[in-house]
C-alpha cells in the first residue's frame, strides 16, 4: 500500500528550480532515503511533503490526503525532525516532549504514558531533567527524533538526522532509527553514502531537482555496474539516469 | 488547548533566561533607586517618586519588546518554528501563544516598581491598581513591537535594535528623565507623535486620579498598540508562509 505519491511535483524559487517534477511512490513501512550532494532537492521535498512549503505545481498525497487541500490532515499524520537543532533550549527534555504531547492535544496520562515509552526506546531517563540546550549534539539529535515520534505519527520525516555528529553519536542514532524501521513510514535525506547504505530499503537519488535513480542498494548497485554503493552513486550522478 | 500549551513554553523560555531577568525586572528598579537617591541628595525637584515610578514603569515595557523580539528571532533560527510549522498550531495560536505569557511578565514589573517605591515615600493610594491596569495597552504596543521585530530580524539585530534603540528611544522621548517642553521644538513635535510620552502621562495621571487627563492620552496609546499589532500579525503570518 502507497504512504507516499507524489505527482509531477515542482517547486520554484524565481529562476531556480529546486524540485523538478517529481514523481514518486513511497510503500506503508518502508525506509525511504533521498541521497544527493547539496542543493539536489532534498530538503524542499521533505518541505513540500510535511506542508511547509507549497510547491509551485502538481501535488502530493500523504497517507492519502493532499499537500495542497488538505495539509490540516497531513500536519495530524505526520512526525518532523529537521535538519537542524528543533528543541526548546531552557525547556528540559521533559518538558520539550510535553509541550509536544499538548500541542497535539493529549490528554495527561496519555502524555505520562508516552514519555515513559519514548524515555524507554530512546534511552532518554538520564537527560529526561536536563536542559535540552545544554545537551551534546547527539543527544539534541535524539530528543528531536523522539519529539517527532511522541505524537504517534503515521509517517516520520528525518531531514539530515546525523548531520554534524561524530561517529559513535551517528552509528548510536542509526541503531535508533533501526528499532523504528516496519513499524511506520521513514523518510530520510542525507548526503552520506554508507548512512543511506546501512538503514534503506529503497533510495531515490536526486540531482537539480530531479530524480536520476530509485531502487535497493543492490539494485541501484547494478545499475551502475559496480560493487561499491558510493562508485554506483557517483556514477549515477556524474551521468544522469544511466 | 493547543496555544496555552505554546503559551506556557513561551513563559518558561523567557522566565528561565537569567539575562532576561536582570535586564527586564533589575534594569528598572536599579534606576528607580539610583535615581531616588540622586534626588535625596540635590535641592532641586528632579526626580520626585511620584512622578518617577510611573515613568520607570513604561520605561521598563520597553524590555518587553526585547523579550518578545528575542524569542520569535531565536525560535526562527534555531528551527524550533519550522518543526511547530509541521504541527497542527494555526497562525492565531502562534500570535497568542508569543503575545499573552509576555502581558502578565509586564504587569508583575510594574507591580514590584510600584511595591519598590513604597518604601522610597510613594504615595499610597488606591489609584495604583488603576496605574497598574493602565500599562496594558502600552504593554500591548511593546509586545507586538517584539513580535513584528522578531518575524523580521535575526537574533543579533533584534538585540541592537529592541534592546539599544528601542530602549534609548523610550527613555528619551517620554518625558521620564526630564521635561519636554523644556528642549521644545521639532525633539517636542518628534515625542508627541509617538506613544512614548502619551503613556507616560497616562501613567502619571492614572497615579494621580486624574482620569481626564489620563483618557486625553489613551488613544494614541491605542492607536499605536492596534496598528503594531495588526502590522506584527501580517510579517509573522508572511514569515511563517515563507517558510
Amino acid at each position: 500500500m502507497q504512504e507516499i505519491k507524489t505527482t509531477e511535483l515542482v517547486k520554484r524559487y524565481k529562476d531556480i528550480t529546486a524540485v523538478d517534477k517529481l514523481n514518486l511512490d513511497i510503500g506503508q513501512g518502508e525506509l525511504f532515503s533521498l541521497l544527493g550532494v547539496n542543493g539536489a532537492g532534498k530538503t524542499t521535498t521533505i518541505k513540500m511533503l510535511t506542508c511547509l512549503t507549497k510547491p509551485t505545481a502538481g501535488d502530493a498525497f500523504v497517507g492519502g490526503k493532499s499537500i495542497t487541500k488538505e495539509p490540516k490532515l497531513v500536519k495530524e499524520m505526520i512526525g518532523v525532525s529537521p535538519q537542524e537543532t528543533a528543541v526548546a533550549p531552557n525547556l528540559s527534555v521533559k518538558e520539550n516532549l510535553e509541550l509536544i504531547c499538548g500541542i497535539h492535544g493529549f490528554s495527561k496520562e496519555k502524555t505520562k504514558e508516552r514519555i515513559e515509552k519514548l524515555s524507554a526506546q530512546f534511552s532518554l531517563d538520564e537527560v529526561l531533567k536536563r536542559k535540552a540546550g545544554k545537551l551534546s549534539g547527539g543527544w539534541q539529535r535524539r530528543v528531536s527524533i523522539a519529539m517527532a515520534l511522541i505524537s504517534e505519527p503515521q509517517i516520520l520525516f528525518l531531514d539530515e538526522p546525523t548531520l554534524g555528529l561524530d561517529v559513535i553519536a551517528r552509528h548510536e542514532l542509526w541503531d535508533v532509527i533501526r528499532t523504528l524501521k516496519g513499524k511506520i513510514t521513514i523518510i530520510l535525506t542525507t548526503h552520506y553514502m554508507e548512512e543511506a547504505e546501512a538503514l534503506s530499503d529503497r533510495i531515490g537519488i536526486m540531482r537539480s531537482g530531479s530524480l536520476l535513480a530509485v531502487g535497493t542498494v543492490e539494485e541501484l548497485n547494478r545499475k551502475a555496474g559496480t560493487d561499491d554503493f558510493e562508485t554506483a552513486f557517483v556514477s549515477i550522478v556524474k551521468e544522469g539516469a544511466l | 488547548m493547543r496555544m496555552m500549551t505554546f503559551a506556557k513554553r513561551c513563559t518558561k523560555e523567557i522566565l528561565r533566561d537569567p539575562l532576561n531577568l536582570a535586564f527586564g525586572l533589575g534594569f528598572p528598579l536599579v534606576l528607580l533607586f539610583l535615581l531616588s537617591a540622586i534626588q535625596a541628595n540635590v535641592p532641586v525637584s528632579l526626580f520626585e517618586i511620584n512622578k518617577l515610578t510611573p515613568g520607570i514603569t513604561i520605561f521598563g515595557l520597553s524590555f518587553m519588546t526585547l523579550f518578545s523580539a528575542t524569542l520569535v528571532a531565536k525560535d526562527r533560527e534555531s528551527a524550533l518554528l519550522q518543526r511547530l510549522y509541521t504541527t497542527p498550531l494555526t497562525g492565531l495560536d502562534f500570535i497568542m501563544g508569543y503575545m499573552l505569557p509576555i502581558l502578565p511578565i509586564a504587569l508583575g514589573q510594574t507591580i514590584i516598581c510600584y511595591l519598590a517605591a513604597l518604601p522610597l515615600g510613594l504615595t499610597f493610594s488606591v489609584n495604583i491598581i488603576y496605574a497598574v491596569i493602565g500599562i496594558i495597552p502600552m504593554a500591548v504596543f511593546n509586545i507586538a513591537l517584539g513580535l513584528l521585530c522578531g518575524s523580521l530580524l535575526g537574533v543579533k539585530q533584534v538585540g541592537g535594535i529592541c534592546g539599544a534603540l528601542l530602549t534609548n528611544l523610550s527613555a528619551w522621548l517620554s518625558g521620564v528623565w526630564f521635561d519636554l517642553n523644556l528642549v521644545g521644538g521639532f525633539f517636542e513635535k518628534i515625542a508627541n507623535a509617538l506613544p512614548f510620552l502619551h503613556a507616560v502621562e497616562m501613567e502619571k495621571a492614572l497615579f494621580n486620579g486624574d482620569f481626564e487627563i489620563a483618557a486625553s492620552h489613551i488613544l494614541p496609546v491605542l492607536a499605536y498598540g492596534v496598528v503594531t499589532s495588526m502590522i506584527a500579525v501580517f510579517c509573522f503570518l508572511r514569515q511563517m508562509k515563507k517558510q
